[in-house]
């Protein structure tokens, strides 16, 4: 169980890994994530014993072709209540802090 | 009455239709049920009471106005991952604690307009990830058998409050096995249908490929009555199959003579607990006694479907959540530009098992590592879909275990989430080919705790694969036991 997938297992950088996914992470999180993550790529590396040669992937249990359908505005009914949910909100619209500069 | 929320969904239809109870008698009872044993179940998150009365009420009117809608003033849990309209839905989020939902999932609509009453919002595993319901940032719900044992997950809140009665039936999500394996835990009936058979839309995503609703019930015949409001095609979900809808009660009855049903030595996997496989072994053997015919079949990949369903989970998960940047809902942490207020408000608001998969997932899709994962994974599933079909050709449902063990301890995987995962093992190949699957007793441990099958039946085959469940349990009687929770309070 040492093949390639293995070293790159050992080489994760959590850090890089979780800004990629816009997460800040603590000292502890990322000592802790980084020996599950090991454990757990060291299993998936089982997937490289497959010889998947000439094999088209799954992207969806049952695939379903384009689906087609009317391009209609619908009415959403509600739509006065989104803003509730918005973390900071003004004049019924979200409130965000400046992006360009 | 006193009793009320102790019937199933067909019994109490019975009831209302005959003028011996009223809806109002059915809140009332299921409200003084959660009132006596949640406190130690802990699977509620959300009662919505004064709502609930009040539409318990107007249902009795309307009946006595003529109104005979399938599910009028009954009242239904939902796992708090399904928006229902003014209520929160949190999906077991810290993150998502201020929000309330501002239309209803299709699933709910259906229900709602069967007459249903969404009488409370049910604890969950965040975001449908995890497998014992310990990983909530509400509570931690507890096994109505052994309040010391987890629940079982992602589901657990819903399969917890069916089997403590103090819900008559409850809608549950399955990405992994999550409706299945805590219905086997608690002792009640699960059934996740094809992948594509009931509309997601409102359902929170988590996994988009492997994502279905289904239900946690106290018989199979509830199940049958569920899934006949549920399924169908919605314009707003295009993965909703435009098949047509089945009459899934009508073909109950139905003898097993001529049924075949396939056993695959691959699901008895190493370190399967003896209770376990006995209790499996005694349902094949009650099989035989009913007429059906068991086959040898082979699902010669399954020891891949854990690697597989991991990569392709996570994956998915990580640009699934990807939503939840604090923008435009969401309890919003402060930061100087939108890049920090989204790493600020993901590393407050998510738990560590959601922060562990959406690292897992950026990283096997990220530069360099796709092809070796993601893709690999992606093609491992389409053998395990193969090996399928090949089984599926010589029989009509697959019995399996669900779990290799009856619920564990709270706390006892906490530290380790691979031991976690490699328990998902018979129930993740089910989402990863799209087939239906059901989870119903057949037996209790030593311990005195609940045990579940699993029947598989091929995309699509939902008739039959519940006319086979309920064959058993209409000659079995496991699933009329209940635990002491009432006894001892």
């Amino acid at each position: 169980m040492t093949g390639q997938y293995r070293e790159n297992a050992e080489g994760v950088d959590v850090r890089y890994v979780a800004n990629l996914a816009r997460l800040d992470l603590t000292d502890e999180e990322v000592e802790l994530f980084q020996g599950q993550l090991e454990n757990i790529l060291g299993y998936v590396e089982q997937l490289q014993e497959l010889n998947v040669d000439g094999i088209e992937p799954t992207a969806h249990a049952i695939s379903v072709d384009n689906v087609f359908r009317r391009d209609e505005a619908l009415l959403f009914e509600g739509a006065e209540n989104i803003p509730k949910n918005f973390p900071a909100e003004n004049q019924q619209l979200v409130s965000v802090p400046k992006i360009i500069e | 009455m006193g009793d009320l929320h102790t019937y199933t969904l067909a019994g109490l239809q019975g009831m209302l239709a005959d003028g011996r109870c009223s809806s109002v008698d059915i809140v009332n009872d299921v409200l003084a049920s959660i009132d006596r044993t949640d406190g130690r179940v802990q699977a509620y998150v959300d009662i919505d009471r004064e709502t609930a009365l009040a539409e318990a009420a107007a249902s009795d009117k309307m009946r006595a106005e003529g109104d005979s809608r399938m599910l009028l003033g009954i009242p239904l849990g939902v796992k708090d991952i399904l928006n229902v309209e003014g209520q929160p839905c949190s999906c077991g989020s810290k993150l998502l604690k201020p929000y309330r939902s501002v239309y209803d999932a299709t699933s709910v609509a259906k229900l709602k307009a069967e007459g249903a009453i969404m009488l409370g919002r049910l604890n969950m595993d965040e975001f449908g990830m995890g497998s014992t319901t310990e990983n909530s940032s509400d509570q931690v719900t507890r096994n109505p058998w052994d309040v010391g044992k987890v629940p079982g997950g992602s589901s657990g809140g819903s399969a917890a409050a069916v089997a403590a009665d103090s819900a008559i039936a409850a809608l549950g999500s399955d990405t992994g096995g999550s409706i299945r394996q805590p219905a086997s835990f608690c002792g009640c009936v699960g059934f996740k249908p094809s992948y594509g058979r009931v509309s997601r839309f409102g359902l929170t995503a988590y996994a988009s490929s492997l994502d279905q609703v289904g239900t946690l019930t106290k018989d199979v015949r509830d199940a049958a009555i569920l899934l006949e409001i549920l399924a169908g095609h919605d314009h707003r979900d295009s993965t909703a199959l435009e098949t047509p809808v089945e009459d899934y009660s009508a073909v109950l009855e139905q003898d097993l003579n001529g049924v075949r049903i396939g056993l695959a030595k691959d699901f008895f996997v190493e370190g399967i607990h003896a209770d376990v496989s006995e209790a499996v072994n005694k349902a094949v053997e009650h099989y035989q006694s009913l007429g059906a015919e068991i086959v040898d079949v082979s699902i010669p990949h399954l020891k891949y479907a854990i690697a597989t369903y991991y990569v392709i989970a996570t994956a998915e998960a990580s640009t699934n959540l990807a939503r939840y940047d604090g923008i435009r809902y969401g309890d919003r942490k402060d930061g100087d530009n939108p890049i920090a207020i989204s790493c600020a408000t993901r590393a407050a608001g998510f738990g560590t098992e959601v922060k562990r998969r959406i690292i897992l997932g950026t990283y096997v899709l990220s530069s360099g590592y796709y092809d070796a994962y993601y893709l690999r994974a992606q093609k491992v599933r389409s053998l395990l879909r193969h090996d399928f079909e090949q089984a599926f050709a010589s029989c009509d449902a697959m019995l399996t275990p669900v779990a290799p063990t009856p619920a564990y301890p709270i706390g006892s995987v906490l530290s380790d989430p691979l031991e976690m995962y490699l328990g998902d093992i018979c129930t993740v190949p089910a989402n990863l080919a799209g087939l239906c699957g059901l989870s119903q007793p057949c037996g209790f441990s030593a311990e005195g705790l609940p045990i579940g099958m699993q029947l598989l039946g091929p995309a699509g085959g939902e008739a039959s694969l519940l006319r086979i469940g309920y064959q058993y349990e209409q000659s079995t009687e496991w699933h009329l036991r209940k635990p002491e929770l009432e006894v001892s309070a």
